[in-house]
């Protein structure tokens, strides 16, 4: 149906996205991950409250998460310029995937965080456990259920992202998607695209909720 | 120096601009190898208090000593040390759900940087103690709410405590479970010679470990001493209705019914002190005063492995008859006090 050469086109566009979103989400995780712990404990029901920090926490995650996604890609083209050396192409779009990320994961860790049950840690501070302590060992290990949804959503919104960068020469399937489907009014190319993120999307949320449903030992 | 010993506490609360006083000038003195017993309705404070002898709450005003250590002048590191000698169980148990019983039990061992190897090796004779040796593997949404219980008092004992803190531990568990556990603290207690402060609002409780209480209302405590005094000679209005309403379930129900009673007659509480309560007194002065006696209420109970009862006698209006049914109780060595309306 396609040439060899769409069907190229499509493979390399498939590795792409997988890059950008696999790569996206972990440096979203390695800044967002902190950033999240440090909202939830920081907030005056956490275990250590500090007000200062957690307002200055909480408004820079909601700038951030204000500004659209497009219009941060824009923004942000210098510093990316400045960080891997041009602003377009897959490696690029990177950059602003995890500035836009960060936030949003921040937000999901914390109330993953938030769910884990008082008494718990408690029973951990009555042990004489240091805050670092509950951290890694109270909180995180009784949350990861919640957390591994956590970076399903993740994956399944940094995937929608990096769609939006290939209108701006991001690449990847979305990039084709724009370039060939909507430019070119390749109907064709545009529905094979769109099916291939979905079931990238399918794949993603399947294996995240396999995983969190077989680690929680709650049931 | 008493092992655990509390001056002049108070702790305050404030949530938006209201103040509210949840300890008021507590006073405490707890002996090494104590069950000692503090109860009170909910709202009394009694989980604030017991939350400051091991400085999860930071009281307002005032000290508390553990073993000739004052809390409140330690360091945060000093502090965390401090709490290996002070373990607690809880009324939801509070276990880790993620972890299975035996890593659980290692948890507060790998916090002090217990070798995991030795921790473990610990954590399965402690099992064995608490008698769940082999539920090891399991999960805690696997087990039954006395088997959580167990899992948490195995945790507690895994730093050698020597104090043991139980905030309503048997509140969530029927009756025979609570029992069972108990019988489990009071070895515990026996085995080990660890001091057990024990929280609750279930005078069942108190009556069947303690061998001290102080009783709780509204932040302050009303009255204190041996288990055996306060059952016998409650001087306080808040331990009377405690022991009156010791109700092992189904006299809830009665209650109000018993209360209307009370407010009419002439009554008197008569207590039964050791071994009398098996002699037929108040059958055989019925049988000489010629009169009937309105019992509004009647318990005998095992306190300390002493019996110990009380008996709560309408008499009649005649106030003659009332008057030599009075002397014939005190001449047969009982204890007699009026009953007013609320009692």
């Amino acid at each position: 149906m396609f040439s060899s050469e769409v069907i190229e086109m499509l493979i390399i566009g498939i590795g792409e996205t997988m890059y950008m979103t696999l790569a996206s989400t972990l440096f979203g995780y390695v800044f967002g991950l902190p950033m999240g712990i440090l909202l939830a404990i920081s907030d005056k029901d956490g275990i250590k409250p500090n007000t200062f920090l957690y307002k200055l926490l909480d408004v820079i995650a909601n700038i951030v998460r204000s500004v659209p996604f497009l219009i941060l890609l824009i923004v942000l083209i210098p510093f990316t310029r400045a960080i891997v050396g041009k602003s377009y192409g897959s490696t690029a779009t990177i950059i602003p995937l995890v500035v836009a990320a960060i936030p949003f994961i921040a937000r999901m860790v914390e109330s993953s965080l938030r769910e884990v049950d008082a008494g718990v840690i408690e029973a951990a501070r009555s042990m004489g456990a240091s805050t670092f302590t509950i951290v890694v060992k109270v909180l995180l290990v009784e949350a990861r259920t919640s957390l591994i949804v956590g970076v399903t959503i993740a994956l399944g919104t940094i995937l929608g992202y990096s769609a939006m960068a290939g209108t701006v020469g991001g690449g990847g399937l979305g990039d084709i998607a724009i370039r060939y489907g909507y430019y070119r009014y390749e109907a064709g190319i545009m529905i094979v695209t769109v099916v291939l993120l979905i079931v990238l999307v399918q794949i993603f949320q399947t294996i995240g909720m396999k995983l969190s449903v077989h680690l929680d030992k709650r049931k | 120096m008493a092992q655990i010993e509390v001056r002049h506490l108070s702790k305050s609360f404030t949530s938006k601009d209201v103040k509210v006083d949840a300890l008021q000038d507590i006073n405490l003195e707890i002996e090494q190898g104590d069950i000692y017993g503090i109860i009170g309705m909910s709202g009394a404070g009694k989980s604030t208090l017991v939350r400051c002898l091991n400085y999860l709450e930071k009281p307002t005003v005032g000290e508390v000593w553990i073993e000739g250590k004052e809390l409140g002048g330690m360091k945060e590191k000093e502090l965390l040390k401090q709490r290996k000698d002070i373990a607690m169980i809880f009324q939801h148990f509070n276990l880790l759900m993620q972890k299975n019983v035996v890593d659980n039990v290692c948890f507060p061992l790998l916090i002090q940087g217990v070798k995991k190897k030795e921790a473990r090796k610990r954590a399965k004779e402690l099992l064995e103690i608490v008698g769940l040796e082999e539920k090891e593997l399991a999960y805690p949404a696997q087990l039954s709410g006395g088997q959580k219980q167990r899992v948490a008092i195995a945790r507690a004992l895994a730093s050698d405590p020597r104090i043991l803190l139980c905030d309503e531990a048997t509140s969530a568990l029927d009756p025979q479970t609570t029992a069972a556990i108990l019988d489990l603290l009071g070895d515990i207690n026996r085995q080990f010679g660890i001091t057990i402060v024990i929280i609750t609002h279930q005078m069942s409780v108190i009556r069947k470990i303690c061998n001290q209480v102080a009783i709780m209302s509204q932040g302050q405590i009303r009255e204190h001493g041996s288990v055996e005094d306060i059952f016998s000679h409650p001087k306080t209005k808040e331990a009377r209705e405690l022991i009156l309403r010791d109700i092992d379930g189904e006299r809830v129900s009665n209650e109000s019914a018993l209360k209307d009673q009370l407010m009419e007659d002439k009554k008197i509480r008569i207590v039964f002190s050791e071994n009398s309560a098996f002699e037929p007194v108040i059958a055989n002065m019925v049988l000489k005063m010629g009169t009937a006696v309105n019992i509004l209420k009647a318990d005998t109970k095992n306190v300390g492995g002493i019996a110990k009862g009380e008996m709560i006698l309408g008499l009649p209006a005649d106030k003659k008859i009332q008057k030599e049914i009075e002397d014939y109780i005190l001449e047969r060595g009982l204890e007699i006090e009026e009953v007013t309306g609320d009692v």
